[in-house]
């Protein structure tokens, strides 16, 4: 018997030690806890890297597979089966990332219940790991359902004025969709007689009516997590309520737990609805676009804008999965990582700001580039990269996506219309609106509150949890490849397998 | 008949319980006053020897008639014996340091002859015996329900739970004796053999098939025989409440199972509609009703009825997978049920209120119990990874397996429901503060041993849950 644990699980499960750890200490042990979440989340970050370092980017397939039988009995086929492949490396790296920097950035900022903040933190990477992981669809439900229940102490405990309502309507709002998604599950488990996905996807033979309900059982849960438009509500008020902490965490890595689902799951598994819907999907991503888009330029607070630029954002990344091609797909998954990145810059951005200042109103606020230039800076950075300036991240994923849905992909009719291309165009330039609206109210013009001028600079700790991102704002604007890489060989057999089971589905 | 020594190995258990019984007499009368609360500790103590010792006592892979015919020796009465040993042995930890009840042997005594009730019911092969072991099993809880005469909630809950339950039971015998009629046999294995060899009109059968599930109905508090429950529990001693909402309830269960599937074999499309529908009605209204409630035991009281409506999606369905999965709930339901009723009772102990006002601000007061709590209640709600998510996964897998799907579509709405009062309840416990936070909620040590075995258990049971599928799988099939 050996006792070499395989790197998935390893890395899935290693925040549990941390847990263990921080159980033992006392509540009044604030700074041993921060030590004992970070020095965990970093090496769990390290052991992410280290499962780049054998990644191996040329075969398509699911790698460093774990596939062990846990449930087989009265004919269930569940296995514990994790794998990783290029549509989930690098998820799994953001996640590592922005989990270590978000506990970096809550040094000061969390001061109530420090030990309990850090172990729901610790079990919410956990939980998100496992979502990106699993290759069954009972251990992909049982990680997604966990997720929640940390996120919402998060909010709820940690959170804004109106923490409460937002973390009973987070919950609530993902519940109801992911619980659609549990039929839809059982009925595969049960008549297609195994959870194991990558053998559900090679089984195919659904009938294409049935196709059609099961991708929208799955949709409806994926769709809130999105958020695709209309059912985005929840997520304003999950955003502006949360610490700063949890937005990083939600706005970064949970909603691309929506938009990997369609890409892991709905579009492997239900091709023909796929194809069929793709243009629906596309419509209602195009309205989210604009949609998020206009409803962030009317925000007075700075987080709602944030977090309302997300629901613009995250349809850019829906808009490329459903095109369906190789492009639009594959700039999909970089915008995913992306937003990861600029959106949760720009979440760190306003807590610190509110760390100082303790208002979110852009009112309250006015020239402080003369008071904080550093901070200010910084702030271009990621706003221009949020905003799609060429050079940064933002433009080479909505550059692909936009070439994506431009260029038809599969049989039997997809998109293919510029219409969506030009509408979508569009978000970007009310993006730059918004994005710069924000820039120019916070920052220029001469100092209008007296308050603001004694405000300090960001320090070296904040800097720190800013760097890395504004690094791979860089790398991925200057230098695109080493990550496209990663995903090309994965995205072009899934889209080759989708090919083949459109064109024979479709008469 | 000639006794011999392997005769006596089907009833084991409840020899051993009926001797626990008489441990529990002599010590009440011998020990001082003060020393009266370690009774618990020796009924927690002997029930745990008790289930060791029941080893040899199970049965064969094939069932068989013991007792010329009263008792069935099978895996299904043989687990929920041993499911019902480990209740009561918990719910004797819990009672120790619970106001007054602790310190009175005769709640031991009680508890443990219900004990010996609910083992007969579960294994009873007999129409006699069945009633006899239902009565046996109900006329203690009747009392322990009404414990504290000097509290009026108590001994109306008490009182309620005795007149319900009579006039039911009474409705119930009534189809017994139709049924003997019919046959000319009191042994349910042979009831359905005669009934059909005697050419009887369905029309009769179903009359009497109505009549007996009255009194099921009442046991497990399906809708419309369930406005007691929540009068009951809240009325009643928490303790008692949570060895009434599980072990009772399950006993109910196992009951309506046999009884269904082996009295009743041609007339199964009826009774499965019947059922179907008590089904529906009972977990639909159960959780719309626990959705505004206030007190903690009629929320927990509500949420049971809505949990026995799921479980009857199992018997719903008419299928082995359906069997194994009411099973299965059966026994997460137990735990966690359990779980929840003895955290209520832990906490009433120190606040004295079961109002959820008490537990505003609980998690800082005492987190583990709070934790606890969370697991104990997630596990009702169906959250993966404990044991309600995975026993509420067999039971809708089990409609959809019978093409129900529509039945699992209800389930499901219904979940999200509960989810929501669940939820609640948690909220007060971590998000909300209050002014007593200062004032840790302590937890004696038997609670302490009893939270910590059922919390790992919620835990264990939905993770590691191949061998407790088995096991159910087992129980069930010895069913035919």
């Amino acid at each position: 018997m050996n006792y070499y644990i395989d790197p998935l699980t390893l890395v899935t499960f290693f925040p549990v030690i941390g847990i263990v750890v921080l159980l033992f200490l006392r509540a009044d042990q604030k700074v041993h806890a921060r030590w004992v979440a970070l020095i965990t989340s970093l090496i769990t970050f390290g052991i992410s890297l280290a499962i780049l370092a054998q990644f191996n980017p040329a075969n398509p397939d699911l790698q460093m597979v774990v596939n062990i039988p846990w449930i087989q009995v009265a004919g269930w086929n569940i296995s514990y089966f994790m794998g990783v492949d290029g549509l989930s490396i690098l998820l799994i790296l953001l996640t590592t990332l922005l989990t270590s920097l978000s506990i970096l950035s809550t040094w000061t900022a969390v001061q109530d219940r420090v030990k309990e903040f850090m172990i729901f933190f610790l079990f919410l990477e956990m939980g998100m790991l496992g979502v990106f992981l699993a290759q069954d669809l009972f251990l992909f439900y049982v990680f997604w359902e966990f997720t929640l229940v940390p996120m919402y102490m998060l909010i709820g405990i940690w959170g804004g004025k109106r923490r409460i309502y937002a973390a009973i309507k987070f919950f609530l709002y993902t519940m109801a969709g992911s619980i659609l998604m549990l039929l839809a599950i059982l009925w595969l488990g049960i008549y297609q007689d195994t959870f194991n996905v990558p053998e559900l996807a090679a089984m195919g033979g659904i009938p294409p009516n049935l196709q059609f309900w099961l991708f929208l059982a799955f949709g409806a849960a994926f769709a809130i997590k999105v958020p695709m438009w209309p059912l985005h509500s929840w997520l304003p008020d999950a955003h502006v309520e949360a610490p700063t902490a949890g937005s990083v965490i939600l706005a970064g890595v949970l909603l691309k737990m929506g938009t990997y689902g369609f890409l892991r799951f709905n579009l492997q598994l239900f091709p023909i609805a796929s194809v069929k819907l793709a243009p629906w999907v596309a419509a209602l991503a195009v309205i989210g676009i604009l949609y998020g888009a206009a409803v962030s330029y009317a925000q007075k607070d700075v987080k709602k804008l944030v977090a309302y630029s997300s629901v613009s954002h995250l349809g850019f990344v829906m808009l490329g999965l459903f095109a369906l091609n190789s492009q639009g797909v594959q700039g999909g998954i970089l915008q995913m990582i992306n937003h990861g990145i600029s959106t949760g810059a720009l979440f760190l951005i306003v807590g610190m700001l509110y760390e100082r200042r303790h208002t979110r109103d852009m009112d309250a606020f006015g020239g402080l580039w003369k008071v904080m230039p550093i901070y200010g800076a910084l702030t271009l950075i990621v706003v221009l990269s949020s905003m799609g300036l060429p050079g940064l991240n933002g433009f080479v994923g909505e550059f692909a996506i936009l070439l994506g849905s431009w260029g038809a992909g599969l049989p039997g009719g997809v998109l293919g219309s510029p219409w969506f291309t030009a509408l979508a165009a569009l978000g970007i330039i009310l993006a730059a609106v918004y994005l710069l609206y924000m820039f120019q109210k916070l920052f220029l013009g001469p100092v209008t509150k007296e308050e603001n001028r004694v405000l300090s600079d960001i320090n070296w700790r904040e800097i720190l949890t800013l760097a890395p991102l504004i690094i791979l704002i860089f790398w991925i604007g200057l230098y695109p490849n080493p990550f496209l890489n990663l995903m090309s060989a994965s995205v072009d057999q899934l889209l080759n397998a989708m090919q083949t089971a459109a064109v024979a589905g479709i008469p | 008949m000639i006794l011999n020594a392997s005769m006596f190995l089907p009833i084991l258990p409840e020899i051993l319980l009926v001797a626990l019984g008489a441990v529990v007499l002599i010590l009440d009368l011998v020990l001082p006053k003060k020393q009266h609360r370690n009774i618990g500790w020796v009924t927690a103590a002997g029930m745990g020897v008790i289930l060791l010792l029941s080893i040899p006592a199970r049965p064969e892979t094939e069932p068989s008639l013991v007792w010329g015919g009263m008792l069935r020796h099978d895996w299904l009465g043989f687990s929920f014996t041993m499911l019902f040993i480990f209740g009561a042995g918990i719910t004797a930890l819990f009672a120790m340091d619970f106001k007054k009840l602790g310190h009175r042997g005769e709640f031991y005594l009680l508890m443990i002859v219900s004990t010996i009730g609910m083992a007969l019911m579960v294994s009873a092969a007999d129409l006699v015996m069945l009633y006899l072991a239902i009565e046996t099993t109900a006329i203690p809880l009747y009392i322990l329900a009404g414990f504290f005469i000097r509290d009026d909630k108590s001994t109306e809950a008490g009182f309620k739970y005795f007149l319900f339950g009579a006039m039911t039971s009474a409705i119930m015998l009534y189809g017994f004796s139709l049924l003997f009629g019919f046959a000319g046999t009191t042994n349910i294995y042979q009831i359905a053999q005669s009934v059909r060899e005697g050419g009887l009109p369905a029309g009769a059968l179903i009359g009497s098939m109505l009549l007996v599930l009255v009194g099921f109905s009442f046991k497990i508090a399906g809708v419309p025989f369930h406005f007691w429950s929540p009068d009951v529990y809240e009325g009643s001693p928490t303790p008692v409440a949570g060895f009434l909402s599980t072990a009772s309830k399950a006993a109910g269960f196992v009951v309506l199972l046999r009884f269904m599937m082996v009295v009743f074999p041609d007339i199964t499309l009826q009774w499965g509609a019947v059922i179907t529908a008590m089904s529906v009605a009972t977990m639909t209204l159960g959780n719309l009703l626990a959705l505004t409630q206030k007190n903690i035991k009629r929320m927990l009281a509500y949420s049971s009825i809505a949990h026995a409506g799921y479980a009857l999606i199992g018997v719903a369905v008419i299928s082995q997978v359906g069997v194994s999965s009411m099973v299965y709930y059966l026994i997460v339901y137990l735990v966690t049920n359990l779980a929840a009723f003895g955290i209520v009772a832990s906490c009433g102990r120190i606040t004295g209120s079961d109002e959820m006002t008490a537990y505003y601000g609980m998690s800082r007061r005492s987190p583990w119990l709070a934790l606890a709590l969370l697991v104990a209640l997630l596990s009702l709600a169906g959250m993966p990874p404990l044991g309600g998510f995975v026993a509420k996964f067999f039971v809708f897998a089990a409609a959809v397996d019978a093409n129900m799907i529509w039945l699992a579509v209800i389930g499901v709405l219904n979940a999200i429901i509960g989810m929501y009062y669940y939820l609640t309840v948690l909220k007060y416990v971590y998000l909300y503060r209050s002014e007593d936070e200062e004032k840790p909620l302590l937890v004696t040590r038997p609670q302490k041993l009893a939270i910590t075995v059922l919390t790992v258990g919620i835990i264990l049971i939905g993770t590691v849950l191949v061998p407790w599928f088995n096991w159910a799988t087992t129980a069930a099939a010895s069913v035919f």
